[in-house]
């Protein structure tokens, strides 16, 4: 099987999963337990919380363990609404948030809260000034992704930083696909709450994390043990905890190194596209781009039929983000970039990760062309596409 | 997610095409969603003596509509109008129920089709009504748009 599909979740790396398995068996003990076995257990995570805070620049003391990237902004979000309330009852954020985010600011709205919803441009960027124009006396927090999941934008992330400190807002990234790619700090950036997702990094599934800086009222969204220095009940996900810590560790190692083989591989696909595909366009901003990310509108086709095909190849990809595919409506990102609903059905994700190589995108770039055309033979829309081109040929 | 039957018409379609002489052309759905299907009769004596589609849509739109086009070769106008999309599932072992729609759009192609072709010889086609514009139609999806 060819996987392209690495912004939606990667494989549990093997020296992750060899340092979590111990955490099943022998050291199974609860780190709230006051015997030895449980203690080594309390230390281990300790290790872990420090592993994660040195590679977001951060102290210990700042990192929270999450279940994954969906309760960490459903945490920094409704937490800091809530502790803020007083203060006033405005957020900003963007239109290309990932629905853990944008669900979670539907659901404050119902509460009393009220959202700005930014507009991104073509490429899927919204700038420092539209978001200081957008600061009111009401506003309370700014969240904004450090890169989108679908396109791969990368947003001015450090300048958005600065603004909300210069207004005194608090600025919370949705960083779950940027962490395990791109060298993240969390002072250089200002950034006071950022979530992060163990999946996304060869790290296991259904285990996260929240920084959150020093000082911050944030208030718990899960009531019950005093874990976590009693700001997130529940008996910690040991072996998840030590295996994210452990990928993100390895992610960081000759981080350079890889990116640079990545995001090459990723260019000669993006070029290979262009050359042998026409009617299409790259999604996404062409360099402000996650190393892995290559995205695709092709006109006339729907993005499902290029999915089963490439299936049968063995080729595993997508069309818009996973967590939508459940549902047909094209993709609230593509729109947001202005792209039409039939443009928007037409898109292909695929994502790379360390793993891939150049033959099998040279695999990927034979395939593809074939299957597009196939589909083509097939659509209406290019039919018409065709009639009208010929028609206009005459009029000339 | 689909059954083998439905993968199996999707990556071996037939009827894939145009009739250029077609006396009956169907065109609904709406690519504002995603979907459009175009459905061309050849009839003679009453008969579907060839039918052929072209589809803008999902893998399930392409296998209804192979399987439809199969279906109703053959048949007399009558006994094609019998024909439903639930028929149509059935003949493909099932369809998720999100894809439901997708084989409604097979079975409104067909019914677009054999009004055109009632329109242009002045007859009336029992049980068959005008179709809705396919210009405003709101194809029903399974989430309300956002
Ligand atoms: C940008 C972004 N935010 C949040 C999430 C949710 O993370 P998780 O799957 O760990 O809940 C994802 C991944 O699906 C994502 O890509
Ligand atoms: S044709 Fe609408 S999703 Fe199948």
């Amino acid at each position: 099987m060819i996987y392209f599909d690495h912004a939606a979740t990667t494989p549990v790396r093997p020296e992750v999963l060899e340092a979590m398995l111990p955490y099943f068996t022998e050291k199974f003990g609860n780190p709230s337990s006051v015997y030895k076995l449980a203690q080594a257990n309390k230390k281990a995570i300790d290790d872990a919380r420090a592993t994660v805070a040195k590679i977001l620049g951060a102290q210990p003391n700042e990192i929270y363990f999450t279940s994954g990237g969906t309760e960490a902004d459903n945490w920094a979000l409704k937490g800091m609404a809530e502790a803020l309330r007083k203060q006033g009852n405005h957020l900003i954020t963007t239109k290309i948030e990932h629905h853990a985010v944008l669900h979670t600011c539907e659901d404050l709205e119902k509460h009393g809260f009220e959202v700005t919803y930014l507009d991104v441009d073509e490429n899927g960027l919204v700038t420092p000034e539209q978001v200081e124009k957008a600061i009111k006396k009401e506003t309370i927090l700014i969240s904004i992704m450090y890169a989108n999941n679908e396109i791969g934008t990368i947003m001015p992330i450090a300048e958005i930083g600065k603004i909300a400190r210069k207004h005194g807002v608090i600025f919370h990234t949705d960083a779950v696909q940027a962490v395990g790619q791109l060298r993240i700090d969390v002072n250089r950036d200002q950034i006071d709450l950022l979530s992060l997702s163990g999946h996304k990094f060869y790290g296991p599934k259904g285990v996260g994390a929240l920084y959150v800086r020093r000082g911050l009222p944030l208030p718990s969204l899960l009531h019950g043990g005093g874990q976590e220095r009693r700001r997130r009940a529940g008996t910690e996900n040991v072996p998840g905890i030590v295996g994210m810590a452990k990928a993100l560790e390895l992610a960081y190692q000759d981080l350079e190194a890889k990116t640079a083989k990545i995001q090459a591989l990723r260019d000669y696909m993006i070029e290979g596209i262009y050359q042998r595909i026409p009617h299409c366009r790259l999604n996404g901003h062409r360099t402000l781009r996650l190393p892995n990310n290559v995205n695709f509108s092709f006109a006339f086709v729907e993005g499902e039929s290029l999915l089963l095909l490439l299936d049968m190849e063995g080729i595993a990809a997508s069309s818009g983000s996973a967590c939508t595919s459940g549902s047909l409506d094209p993709s609230h990102v593509l729109l947001a970039i202005g792209l039409p609903h039939e443009l928007a059905h037409g898109s292909l994700r695929l994502t790379l990760g360390e793993d891939n190589t150049r033959e099998e995108v040279d695999l990927l770039l034979e395939k593809l062309p074939l299957f597009v055309q196939r589909m083509r033979e097939m659509s209406p829309l290019y039919e018409d596409y065709l009639k009208q081109n010929s028609s206009a040929e005459l009029q000339k | 997610m689909y059954s083998e039957k439905v993968i199996n018409c999707f990556m071996n379609p037939q009827n894939v095409g145009e009739i250029p002489d077609a006396d009956g052309v169907g065109t609904v759905g709406n690519p504002r969603c995603g979907d459009i299907m175009k459905i061309y009769l050849k009839i003679k004596d009453n008969i579907i003596e060839d039918a052929k589609f072209k589809t803008f849509g999902c893998g399930a739109a392409v296998a209804t509509s192979t399987m439809l086009t199969q279906m109703i070769k053959g048949k007399t106008i009558d006994e094609a109008m019998k024909i439903t999309n639930q028929d149509v599932a059935k003949a493909l072992d099932g369809l998720p129920p999100i894809k439901m729609h997708c084989s409604l759009l097979a079975e409104e192609g067909l019914k677009a089709a054999l009004w055109d072709y009632a329109q242009k010889n002045q007859l009336t086609i029992e049980g068959l009504e005008p179709p809705e514009s396919s210009e405003d139609e709101e194809h029903a999806h399974s989430e309300a748009a956002e």
